[in-house]
């Protein structure tokens, strides 16, 4: 597997550079838009990054249908908009769009439950691209799979485009979970526990001597006020995603603005509290028990 | 005990943090004005300058950095850490720190597949020969002042430089093993 960057990089290089990006978007916020003009809203607000989409998953859902990687001129509208990283998103497993946003110059590429899957048993071998990837994951084992693969950044699934922040919770505290068990268990028991898990034995052990994931863990899925990002982050996020949150909300600006402050704030009910004064209405939710297993997003991939 | 700030608005500060315990230095995170009593130094990050400067604003931050620069204490700024240091930043302005007398370029390599990493050019100063670099969609100094030292160049551009006590990296030496840049930041605080 060839990883040259045209600057001598060998893999392991080419992957701490991947990481090293993930790295300095700890403590920020990522925000879903579909227009320059929301990317500069984004930006303005501080963001530190955007993933530019052609619809946010809350309409994805609405829409019904085939969702695919977004069209290049939305991409590029957005990339000529923004002085900060733009992600994009490609169908699980489809290596060819991932391609496609690599040769874009995507800074990063999410590989995405919110689309439709392209290839129900297999994810992107991420390791060959210069593209750091970021992926989604419920659980230790589904996080460091991806890893294996080449993922440089995890994220939680949660249930994107819910307004729901009760699943991204339960998969925070099940990584968060998994890992702290992971840290007190003799060092024989490790590969016994890497066959349950269904994860690479090497990586299980770094979680087990490290107590944190090899790549920057970060949630996602139904995060629409300021208080359900300091609540991802109390429970051991390193920075948020928010997708349908900001622009489905009455007042994107001040929403965008008071989730940024509540992630670096998390820590101090004071700022928080500003954080949540003169927001207007948040997106409307929905409730888990009215979603259908096969309406649920988090249960694409493995 | 040397005590080190990090500014904690955004970014890479674990990672400072992990690098300063391990050169001796007591890290502590920055997020209002009374963090900044009794520091020896100052590390701003790396991360996303605009993000970190419109914290700034909002935390009202600037006037005490400002004076901090102003005291003379040493300060190291890495990737974005270094925009914020510059006297002007050429395209997508954010507000800045003028503690460098250069104009800073963003994203002046490119976007994340441009990014690198590689060893700095023969000829580094003193004790700093070698020094491996990574390189996040760095920014460039397009201009530097005259009394502007460098410490280092990677490809014949300056990537660490020296004005006073303030150290500038267009690179992450916090993502490296190598310490040798925040051992010169601990040394140079006493």
């Amino acid at each position: 597997m060839s990883n040259e960057n045209g600057n001598g990089g060998s893999d392991a290089r080419s992957f701490e550079i991947k990481v090293g990006l993930a790295e300095m978007m700890k403590g920020g916020v990522i925000m879903d838009v579909t227009t320059p003009d929301q990317a500069k809203v984004a930006e303005d607000a501080g963001a530190v990054a955007v993933m530019a989409l052609e619809r946010v998953p809350s309409d994805i859902r609405r829409d019904g249908g085939v969702a695919r990687m977004c069209s290049i001129e939305v991409i590029e509208g957005i990339q000529k908009q923004c002085s900060i990283p733009v992600m994009a998103k490609v169908r699980i497993g489809h290596f060819m769009e991932a391609k496609i946003l690599e040769q874009l110059g995507v800074d990063f590429i999410d590989e995405s439950e919110v689309l439709t899957p392209a290839d129900e048993a297999h994810h992107v071998d991420k390791t060959g691209f210069r593209s750091p990837f970021v992926c989604g994951a419920r659980d230790l084992g589904e996080a460091l799979r991806r890893i294996g693969e080449g993922a440089a950044m995890i994220r939680t699934k949660g249930e994107a485009g819910s307004g729901n922040i009760v699943e991204a919770v339960r998969h925070l505290r099940q990584i968060m979970g998994d890992i702290r068990a992971l840290t007190v268990l003799p060092s024989e028991e490790i590969p016994a526990r890497a066959k349950e898990l269904c994860a690479p034995v090497n990586l299980v052990r770094y979680v087990a001597e490290n107590g944190k994931l090899p790549v920057p863990n970060f949630a996602a899925g139904g995060i629409a006020t300021p208080a359900d990002a300091a609540l991802c982050r109390g429970l051991g996020a390193e920075a948020i995603f928010v997708g349908s949150g900001i622009f489905k909300a009455t007042d994107p600006e001040k929403r965008a603005r008071a989730v940024v402050q509540a992630c670096t704030h998390w820590d101090d009910p004071e700022q928080l509290l500003g954080s949540c004064r003169g927001l207007g209405e948040a997106m409307a939710g929905i409730e888990m028990e009215t979603l259908s297993e096969s309406e649920r997003l988090s249960n694409r991939g493995w | 005990m040397t005590t080190v700030g990090i500014l904690a608005i955004q970014g890479d500060v674990d990672a400072h943090a992990r690098a300063l315990e391990r050169v001796g230095a007591t890290p502590r995170p920055i997020l209002q004005e009374a963090d900044l009593d009794g520091l020896n130094a100052l590390i701003l990050p790396g991360g996303e300058s605009t993000t970190i400067a419109k914290g700034l604003d909002r935390l009202d931050l600037w006037d005490s950095l400002r004076f901090f620069v102003h005291s003379g204490l040493p300060m190291l700024g890495t990737c974005a850490g270094a925009i914020l240091l510059a006297r002007e930043v050429e395209n997508h302005p954010v507000a800045t720190l003028d503690a460098i007398d250069g104009v800073v370029v963003r994203n002046a390599y490119g976007t994340q597949v441009d990014s690198f990493s590689a060893e700095a050019d023969p000829g580094a100063a003193r004790g700093l020969e070698g020094l491996p670099c990574v390189f996040i969609r760095a920014p460039r100094w397009k201009t530097l002042g005259d009394g502007i030292e460098i410490l280092a160049r990677v490809g014949g551009e300056p990537v660490l430089i020296r004005q006073g006590n303030v150290l500038a990296a267009t690179f992450h030496p916090e993502l490296t093993e190598d310490l040798r840049v925040h051992d010169l930041l601990v040394r140079s605080a006493g």
